[in-house]
């Protein structure tokens, strides 16, 4: 195996291009998992910690552009007012070691259908900036996450960044473990109150083949919210949370069973919604 | 730069980690390797001030950093007032976790004036101990904490 270790984004792109099959690593918390298990060999890998354009965050008007070298750990000291969602799903990831090194892109170049970050991302519709030495596109992440670990990644591309607008209202995001740490996500769930085009979105994370909107849920909550006082009645949170365990598409497997995501699903979506509403009248208040 | 000496490491291989080059190429055998998955921070060192699961880092990702381990926390025979707090609250078994622990702690004293009992639970979330000795490691994080607001 060799190392590279670019210290420019240009010189990580044109090593990305000659060594199209080459391994990522960023904070290397999901790789080195790999690599220390025996489970991934690379011949060559390159190391994107030296790229500083990658390690930071800007924002332009109400958008937050998000370097995918972020890590946890900073995300939440300085985005916390900004994407509030976000910053709380970092604050469930690991540990405070895994936090200080591992990165918003690595979790969504994983790919993995327990990813912490992605439901927060996804109900916010953030949109992922791949760049080549061909070149930059930009796509939603709803459509870069295809599966269970795959996503539309190509082999000489980088996740250059995450762009997510300023939160527009209350967010939450939470998540049912079996610890208050060091838990992969039995199932998640990012609730996003956009107030200005009274819109509520819905993400489900570990409880389908990848991170799922809950479409039907949103559009009964957005239009049953009274949006002048944050009001919403008992029967239509009741049938919001239904909708939101009826949009999962669940399995059973060594973390939970599909029945126990679906319940659990639909409390996380009752209370996520109704502490959301809480802070919306507070704030008008 | 290793504890503040720069140290050049002959013979790691580029898919080693950072914990396997302290161990076995610099003969600091102070951070523990158990299981290589994160899972456990009994591997835990600062690499640029920032702590980590050295078993997460690549020996290649820290050339040119610098990488503080416990072997590097005393001044001379003056053990670090966290080592000492851990010794007197008998904070340690069979002391496989206690390097991995004490960083923890010290990283977290350097981060908090004053942090709560859950700030320290949280802190420590990512350190095992296998001897289940969890209440004396709490009693020696507070009591380095109590010594040093005297
Ligand atoms: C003990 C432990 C606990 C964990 N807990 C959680 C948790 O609670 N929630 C959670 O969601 N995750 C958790 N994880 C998984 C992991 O920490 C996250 O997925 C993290 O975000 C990965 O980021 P990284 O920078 O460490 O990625 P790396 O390991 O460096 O890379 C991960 C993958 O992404 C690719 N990659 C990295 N950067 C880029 C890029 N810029 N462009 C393209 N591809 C890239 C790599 O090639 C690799 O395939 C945990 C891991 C461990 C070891
Ligand atoms: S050996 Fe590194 S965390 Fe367990
Ligand atoms: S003292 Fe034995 S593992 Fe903690």
């Amino acid at each position: 195996m060799t190392v590279l270790r670019p210290a420019t984004l240009a010189a990580a792109l044109a090593a990305r291009s000659e060594h199209p099959g080459a391994l990522l690593v960023a904070g290397g918390t999901d790789a080195m998992v790999a690599i220390n298990s025996g489970r991934l060999r690379a011949e060559v890998t390159v190391d994107l910690t030296g790229v500083g354009e990658l390690a930071s965050w800007s924002r332009s008007g109400s958008t937050i552009r998000i370097g995918s070298g972020l890590t946890y750990t900073r995300l939440i000291a300085e985005l916390g007012d900004l994407c509030p969602g976000l910053a709380m799903a970092s604050r469930t990831v690991g540990s405070p070691q895994i936090r200080n090194r591992g990165t918003v892109g690595g979790n969504v170049a994983t790919a993995s259908p327990a990813g912490d970050a992605l439901p927060p991302l996804v109900a916010a519709g953030a949109v992922i900036e791949l760049a080549s030495t061909d070149g930059v596109r930009r796509v939603p992440i709803g459509a870069f996450l295809v599966g269970p670990k795959r996503s539309l990644l190509a082999p000489n591309e980088l996740i250059t960044a995450i762009e997510l607008p300023v939160a527009r209202g209350p967010q939450q995001f939470s998540k049912v473990g079996p610890r208050n740490a060091m838990v992969i996500a039995v199932c998640s769930l990012a609730v996003d109150v956009d107030v200005a085009s009274r819109r509520v979105a819905v993400a489900i994370g570990s409880a389908g083949p990848t991170t799922l909107r809950a479409l039907e849920a949103e559009a009964v909550a957005s239009a049953a919210i009274d949006w002048t006082t944050g009001a919403l009645g008992d029967a239509d949170l009741a049938r919001f949370a239904a909708l939101v365990a009826q949009a999962a598409r669940p399995i059973d497997d060594v973390r939970g069973t599909a029945a126990y995501r679906r319940h659990a699903l639909a409390v996380l979506a009752r209370r996520s919604l109704g502490w959301s509403l809480e802070a919306l009248r507070r704030a008008v208040a | 730069m290793v504890n503040g000496t720069a140290r050049v490491a002959d013979g790691v291989l580029e898919s080693d980690s950072l914990l396997t080059m302290l161990r076995e190429r610099l003969d600091l055998p102070g951070s523990k390797g158990a299981c290589e998955q994160g899972e456990c921070g009994s591997c835990s060192v600062y690499l640029d001030g920032v702590l980590v699961c050295s078993c997460l880092v690549l020996a290649a990702q820290a050339d040119g950093h610098g990488v503080l381990t416990v072997e590097g926390l005393a001044d001379g025979d003056r053990l670090d007032p966290v080592q000492q707090a851990f010794i007197d609250a008998g904070a340690v078994q069979c002391g496989f976790c206690t390097p991995g622990l004490v960083l923890a702690a010290h990283d977290l004293l350097g981060r908090h004036r004053d942090p709560s009992d859950l700030e320290i639970r949280e802190a420590l979330a990512g350190n095992l101990c296998r001897c289940t000795g969890y209440e004396k490691v709490l009693d020696a994080v507070r009591l380095a904490l109590a010594r040093r607001s005297r």
